[in-house]
């Protein structure tokens, strides 16, 4: 301690290193999002309209959207238990289950899109007993759901985990001591620390799922108006050289994505205010 | 300290616009490749789906000729995909000497949209540049258990069709055409001269809109819609969906060699289109790397008896009158109109039927709602 009130990094560099973050973040993602902007402002304002309003763009968007937020909120619920069970107990074969969580991770998309329509298809391991009670799975929106459930799971598990990992058992044991039950404990001592990784977890899963396209087109059946997600209409229109239209809807995406995505940040900063001022 | 965070953000920038035009400039600096006897030559051959395991052959029967002829070894490198992709990539640089794709439209797109080749292509080989054919045909399950033998058959009640979306597959726009034109001839008794009769012209829009009634009555019953042809067969061979495939009858053949005769069986019906997969040279490569010479040989070559006969062998109808006798047993007789005699050319077809907004789309606005 020499006195001085600020201390510098013990790394220098700060205007190389940012300079080095602009570069890249510009190189892989500012210019091409901006390319993606001007090509969807090469088409006129009525023309753009029509396309984003268009019901078989409409409807592309509800089933994008919605199983992309079904799917990651069954990854909330089952990503906690499976990271819960990880962390918390030790038996024969978790080394294994834990090399497995991250499969989704490596295995090509349509690998994945092709074993679940295996699975699920009505003659599948799988599907032909759902078949019995008359439940479609393949070539469904279910199917979508499920494909996208497959794809988030890695990314909910894995940060949890150390969140969990650092729930302070002792608070829990003096907790227990205080008289606290078991749902006030996980209410008070495991829920706030590991909230902010759930919510993590559950917005990169959801972001994965709107942009997936390789599992989904095997398992969906592309129906249009039924079963199409958006960014199979976007390769259609690049089927069709229809660029600034497949531009404009990657560009909706973009939107709705982003607004989706801020709203969660902006729920997820009030809940700490909430959960700070609740807490005093 | 203070000032260098305000400079490196612009710099930042700035590296990276100059280094992105960089590479889309990179794309077009020259690639020559020497044309000497005793050199070494590389094609690239972007072609559709289901002709992977034909041009491995040809390649392979191509580079042995043209090394004896010349002495020259030739390497054919082959790139397969959708059809309507494929075009996209070579429009948007990837250096195709040789296009062989499922349909003229994808190499119209070409030559409009990426100006790689002369607006006359299509006349620069014999046959519309269609060195080989085939048509649509249906694919049924063993013993045919829903009696399925001609186009009507289709709409009986129950029956599921799987095709692949005309939007995404070749082959897909081929169904849909086959069907379209099947069913017009049948509205019209068996003439399908009067479609350029003007004094027919009264019975023949009754006859379209017969047409358009059966093709939005023939997709209401497809549960699936693939991307591609061999998605299609996947989905009703390993999935068991569907009473019927409607497919490629090249397509057709070879699943029923590679999955056994006894899982499905092939309808050919009385009627069907005349498909024309067409070839071409892309102009702008060849003269850039020098090989316009042996790719126009590549292409003749698929019409000389060698040429055609493997292309018979891959199930692919042959042009040639002996190599089509000597196959005959493979290729049961059918009546085959053409894209230019029923719809007017690939162009025209395109404009009314798949393009946004037309009769396709419009089977499932109704639908939707």
């Amino acid at each position: 301690m020499n006195g001085t009130i600020r201390t510098p990094s013990v790394l220098p560099g700060f205007g190389l290193t940012l300079g080095f973050s602009t570069f890249f973040l510009s190189a892989i993602v500012l210019i091409p999002l901006a390319a993606l902007v001007t090509k969807t402002a090469t088409m006129g304002w009525d023309d753009l309209v029509r396309t984003l309003l268009d019901p078989r763009a409409v409807a592309s968007y509800r089933l994008s959207f919605g199983a992309s937020l079904l799917a990651a909120t069954l990854n909330g619920v089952f990503g906690f238990i499976i990271a819960w069970t990880l962390t918390r107990y030790e038996f024969p074969g978790r080394k294994l289950i834990d090399a497995l969580i991250d499969m989704p991770f490596a295995l090509p998309t349509a690998v994945s899109g092709i074993a679940l329509t295996a699975v699920f298809a009505e003659n599948g391991w799988i599907g032909q007993y759902l078949a019995v009670y008359g439940i479609k799975v393949a070539y469904t929106w279910i199917g979508v759901v499920v494909a996208l459930t497959l794809i988030g799971l890695p990314f909910v598990v894995r940060s949890v985990q150390p969140a969990l990992m650092e729930v302070q058992r002792d608070l829990e044991d003096a907790a227990e001591t205080l008289g606290a039950n078991r749902i006030t404990i996980f209410r008070r001592i495991i829920l706030p620390t590991v909230a902010p990784a759930m919510a993590t977890g559950f917005t990169m899963a959801f972001a994965r799922a709107v942009g997936e396209y390789g599992s989904v087109i095997f398992i969906a059946g592309n129906l249009p108006m039924k079963t199409e997600i958006t960014p199979l209409l976007i390769v259609i229109k690049l089927e069709q050289f229809d660029y600034a239209g497949a531009a404009a809807l990657g560009f909706a995406m973009l939107v709705l994505s982003f607004v989706l995505l801020f709203s969660i940040n902006l729920l997820q900063a009030w809940g700490r205010r909430h959960h700070v001022a609740a807490g005093r | 300290m203070s000032k260098q965070p305000a400079l490196s953000i612009p710099l930042g920038i700035f590296c990276a616009v100059g280094l992105t035009l960089l590479a889309a400039c990179g794309g077009s600096s020259s690639d020559t490749a020497g044309s000497g006897a005793g050199s070494h030559v590389t094609l690239l051959n972007v072609s559709y789906d289901p002709t992977r395991e034909l041009y491995r052959d040809v390649n392979e029967a191509f580079a042995k000729e043209w090394q004896t002829k010349t002495g020259q070894q030739v390497t054919i490198k082959q790139s397969h995909g959708g059809s309507g992709s494929q075009a996209r990539a070579v429009i948007d640089g990837l250096p195709a000497d040789v296009v062989t794709l499922a349909l003229a439209y994808d190499i119209d797109s070409i030559q409009r949209k990426g100006k790689r080749l002369g607006a006359n292509w299509q006349t620069r080989f014999p046959d519309n540049s269609a060195p080989y054919t085939s048509t649509i045909v249906f694919l049924v399950r063993k013993g045919n258990p829903q009696q399925i033998h001609d186009w009507p058959d289709l709409l009986k009640p129950g029956i599921a069709i799987v095709t692949p979306n005309p939007k995404t597959s070749g082959g897909a726009r081929w169904n849909y055409l086959a069907a379209w034109g099947a069913e017009l001839r049948r509205e019209l008794h068996g003439d399908l001269t009067k479609l350029d009769d003007p004094k027919a012209a009264k019975e023949v829009a009754a006859a379209q809109a017969g047409a358009e009634k059966f093709v939005a009555e023939m997709y209401r019953r497809a549960p699936v819609l693939d991307s591609g042809a061999r998605g299609a067969t996947n989905t009703f061979v390993q999935r068991e969906i569907g009473d019927v495939l409607l497919t490629w009858e090249n397509e057709a053949l070879l699943a029923i060699r590679e999955l056994g005769p006894q899982k499905v069986e092939i309808v050919v019906p009385s009627i069907s289109i005349l498909a024309e997969p067409p070839v071409a040279v892309v102009d702008t490569v060849v003269d850039r790397r020098g090989t316009r010479q042996i790719a126009e040989a590549y292409l003749q070559y698929m019409y000389s008896p060698a040429g055609q006969e493997i292309a018979a062998k891959h199930y692919f109808r042959p042009r040639n009158a002996q190599v089509q006798e000597k196959f005959r047993e493979q290729f049961a007789p059918l009546e085959l109109f053409t894209v230019d005699k029923v719809f007017g050319g690939w162009t025209a077809a395109h404009d009314k039927h798949f393009a946004d907004g037309g009769v396709f789309d419009q089977i499932y606005k109704v639908k939707g709602q």
